[in-house]
């Protein structure tokens, strides 16, 4: 790479600093914080950075995730080694109702089955621990519709996200005041980029789930988009038969609703330059944003993150 | 790595669609590759109507704007945040402010955290008023730089005449505003012309286009503070006894061995270490969120501020003059406790008076007793303890402030520190030996003041007036402070407005204080019909002294009663601040106590006696 005029690690540092100064004022202001860690790359950033704020103290705060029980097997391996490793105080929220429903991707929409096994499992996680704070990756690059989300998000009784109420933000001073119901949604990546996001974990040398990096995987190719059969709850059709081939995921969620993309980077290097070659946004590859036009909206609005 | 170029340029664009702002942020997003391909495609083969975009080019404008639900939900009018590459290197933070003339609170917003300004002018259609609101805004909120991007040059023919006066008309104003550095770039958007690339068409033109500018900024030579300035956020506890003071440097720079002072007590100790995560630092700067320790044990806080010690050490004072950015709903309210938040510090403050409104279009300023939302005015503010702040000038940081509602926590201000007016080093309460513990051995009970808020005519003063004869009996030295006769002297110059009812409650809650402190038992009969106002009464007092007591009677029955005759006034409409009818009675939310006017009086003095009394 060329010698730029401003090294990328000064934008990182500041992108950094930036992050550190969020952690430390949410787990100084709220009462009951709680990081959502959600096993992909944003997340293992945003825990690395909250171990970096809190140093040499341990974590302040526990972490929730919520688990669909469609993760990718290797998410929750992932996910348990680096509690393990780490001594964190994990929580795990799951729709117990949906689950016993046996609702699925491939028996709801999905928009319904992210509604009932990510939107109603990350409220009740938060109402039956009653945390006050919940620290998530959202970045403002991932989507047009999230270039106005604040860094401290508001979230009125009942979990409902009110464009109207939201707070502006001045300097680096947050208004962490809540009234009777009311909880807050934190995004200390806000301005990170995606590709922040990659450099960062290849500077820190960040543990990431090795989904994210090509090998061969088995997968079937439906409607054009490649689905990994991670495991025999898959339901194949008519004709259809695994194959392997080189893949990585840009983004990891359930595995039915991840597209994989062909690829040969196996390693971070790799794949960041295939990054800044191919240039297409992100939630291209996500399943549950496609459904109508602005699907993201209405989801937040009824509490998803 | 050491650089000369500050990493990540925190611009603001101003301007409206009309003036072609989408199209040139649009323009600049995609020609400097911060979008993503896909979005891009959609830019090219998207047309609104009446485009005269050629098939093929990019409608670069569609980049940037919202979604159609978004645009439902009326938040169009808020900021948006963008980032943007540099070919060399640097991040640009966009913050895109709405140009619609109402919003100055965005414009706010997007500017506070502004190194550099953007501000459109439609060349065809010359300085309008927004263009001189943009910048009283800017200069307000301390953006150091403005570029006047005049666009549109396309549709003027490139006539230089005609840029040159308009720049001259605009440095004009920016110069009485106090805009250290004001360029002005004659460009086109829509035709390309000086945004990324040098224009071919304005050869009278010699100075940089739009990206070579941001490209090469540098901050001005500093007119900021260099002192070291470090509020603490978060004390970090760890195995070993290890105690740290975490936070970000927001000013000058530190290493182990310097001195530093904790601005709020006066205390001075040593830096020890400079902990990051990774390993000590030998020194940090601006920007940076590390974690210091000292070299002994010294009493600090979240929300304390450690700063260079020095003959200019910033001291702590309780009255400031500061701008206030009115973004409330409601107009500020005198004498309303609010709560003031200033980085990771809050503390209750109160508005004591506005000395002007600004006019942000002509500059004027106009006298004014209240500001509503979208209000830029100079204030007065009186804090509940002295806090260490800077002019915003030196530190945006330690200088800015917001005002808190404390009811719906909304903010409501954003606060500018002009002047630090009272060193509260001057004014040392004195201590006497005489205290509240002697008077109550000599009286035999402690003071406590028992708080009668509800509607006009629910019963408040004829309680309070049977409940003290009883004690009164019983040998308890007391004091009624009642609404009306309280107007008559003390407040006889305060009306009925919101901002007059603060004021109003706020004179009550001291002179009961006092009393209370003199060991009389007070009870105030006060409508107080606003939570907040209640609230910061409550907070002069000690847990246990003061007790709020709703007198919870029905409005009709209240009217029937009328022992004052408002009501008939008030349906006569000769009384429009009347509470219960014009004005909003905010029913207490979690009293010590409810009394119910209706009840048999005998009843609900002994109830009330029993509460005072601690029984």
């Amino acid at each position: 790479m060329t010698e730029l005029a401003v090294p990328y690690i000064a934008v990182l540092d500041e992108l950094e600093a930036e992050a550190i100064h969020i952690y430390r004022e949410t787990a100084a202001a709220f009462r009951n914080p709680v990081l959502l860690y959600s096993i992909g790359k944003d997340s293992s950033v945003l825990l690395h950075l909250a171990l970096k704020a809190f140093a040499p103290a341990p974590l302040p705060f526990p972490v929730m995730h919520i688990d669909t029980t469609w993760k990718f097997r290797e998410m929750i391996e992932f996910r348990d080694l680096r509690a393990e490793q780490l001594g964190l105080d994990l929580r795990i929220a799951k729709n117990e109702a949906a689950i016993a429903e046996g609702v699925s991707p491939f028996t709801h929409g999905t928009h319904e089955y992210t509604r009932l096994m990510k939107t109603v499992a990350l409220r009740e996680g938060i109402d039956k621990f009653g945390f006050d704070a919940a620290i998530g990756g959202a970045r403002r690059d991932e989507e047009r519709s999230r270039a106005k989300e604040r860094i401290f998000s508001l979230r009125e009784p009942g979990h409902r996200w009110d464009p109207r109420k939201q707070r502006p933000e001045f300097w680096r001073t947050a208004n962490t005041t809540l009234s009777e119901g009311q909880s807050m949604r934190v995004f200390p990546l806000s301005n990170w980029t995606e590709l922040d996001v990659w450099r960062y974990i290849e500077r820190e040398v960040i543990p990431i789930p090795s989904l994210y990096l090509a090998k061969p995987r088995p997968v079937v190719e439906r409607d054009g988009v490649l689905i990994m059969v991670d495991d025999d709850r898959f339901p194949l059709r008519e004709g259809e038969q695994a194959q392997m081939r080189s893949v990585r995921f840009r983004t990891l969620g359930c595995y039915p609703l991840s597209g994989a993309v062909e690829s040969t980077a196996d390693t971070i290097a790799d794949l960041i330059a295939e990054m800044e070659s191919s240039n297409v946004s992100e939630r291209a590859g996500r399943l549950i944003d496609g459904e109508g036009g602005s699907s993201m909206e209405s989801k937040k609005a009824e509490g998803y993150f | 790595m050491a650089t000369s170029l500050t990493p990540v340029l925190h611009l603001v664009t101003c301007g409206s669609v009309d003036d072609g702002k989408s199209t040139l942020i649009g323009r600049l997003l995609a020609e400097t590759g911060s979008v993503p391909g896909d979005q891009l495609e959609y830019a090219r083969q998207t047309r609104r109507g009446g485009s005269t975009i050629p098939v093929g080019g990019i409608d670069f404008s569609l980049l940037t704007d919202g979604l159609e639900a978004e645009r439902e939900q009326g938040i169009t009018i808020d900021v948006a945040y963008r980032h943007m590459n540099l070919p060399n290197g640097r991040r640009v933070l966009i913050a895109d402010a709405p140009g619609h003339e109402q919003y100055t609170r965005n414009m706010a917003v997007a500017a506070s955290n502004g190194d550099v300004a953007v501000l459109l002018v439609d060349a065809a259609r010359g300085v309008r008023k927004q263009t001189h609101r943009h910048l009283t805004v800017c200069a307000l909120m301390g953006v150091k730089t403005v570029v006047i991007a005049v666009n549109k040059m396309d549709l003027i023919d490139y006539d230089r005449g005609t840029f040159e006066q308009l720049v001259e008309e605009i440095k004009a104003t920016a110069s009485r505003l106090g805009v250290p550095q004001v360029v002005a770039i004659p460009l086109s958007a829509f035709a390309g012309e000086n945004v990324t690339a040098a224009s071919t068409t304005m050869p009278w033109y010699d100075g940089p286009h739009l990206l070579e500018f941001l490209s090469a900024w540098v901050p001005l030579a500093d007119t900021t503070s260099s002192t070291f300035r470090f509020p603490v956020q978060f004390v970090v506890r760890a195995e070993g006894n290890f105690r740290g003071y975490a936070g970000t440097v927001v000013a000058g720079e530190i290493s182990p061995g310097d001195e530093i002072t904790v601005a709020d007590s006066g205390r001075t100790a040593i830096i020890d270490r400079i902990v990051t995560y990774e390993k000590d630092l030998a020194k940090a700067v601006a920007g940076q969120a590390v974690t210091l320790t000292l070299d002994h044990e010294v009493d600090v806080t979240r929300g304390d501020l450690l700063a260079a010690s020095g003959p200019d050490l910033v001291q702590p004072a309780d009255r400031f003059g500061a701008d206030l950015v009115w973004l409330g709903e409601e107009p500020l309210a005198h004498g309303r406790s609010y709560l003031l938040v200033s980085g990771s510090r809050s503390v209750p403050a109160t508005v004591t008076s506005v000395r002007f409104q600004l006019d942000v279009e002509s500059g004027f300023e106009h006298a004014a007793r209240l500001l509503n939302m979208n209000d830029v005015g100079r204030v007065e503010i009186a804090t509940d303890k002295p806090i260490p702040m800077d002019p915003y000038a030196l530190c945006r940081d330690t200088g800015g402030f917001l005002l808190v509602d404390r009811v719906t926590a909304d903010t409501v201000a954003a606060g500018l520190v002009r002047h630090v007016m009272r060193r509260a080093f001057n004014v040392v309460p004195h201590t006497y030996d005489v205290d509240r513990e002697a008077r109550v051995r000599l009286m035999g009970h402690g003071g406590k003041v028992a708080w009668l808020t509800g509607l006009p005519g629910s019963g408040k003063s004829t309680i309070a007036d049977a409940t003290v004869a009883r004690l009164h009996a019983m040998g308890v030295h007391t004091y009624v402070l009642d609404g009306d006769n309280v107007r008559t002297g003390l407040n006889k110059d305060l009306g009925f407005t919101p901002e007059d009812r603060a004021e109003n409650v706020r004179r009550v809650a001291e002179v009961g204080k006092l009393m209370s402190d003199a060991g009389l038992v007070v009870l105030v009969a006060l409508v107080s019909p606003y939570r907040g106002d209640r609230a910061a009464a409550r907070e002069l007092f000690s847990e246990g002294e003061f007790l709020e007591v709703y007198v919870d009677t029905p409005v009709e029955v209240c009217a029937e009663r009328d022992p004052k005759g408002l009501y008939a006034k008030a349906a006569a409409g000769n009384l429009p601040n009347m509470t219960g009818r014009g004005q909003v009675y905010e029913v207490p939310e979690h009293p010590d106590l409810i009394l119910h006017g209706t009840g048999d009086l005998d009843a609900t003095v002994e109830q009330l006696a029993k509460a005072i009394l601690g029984e």
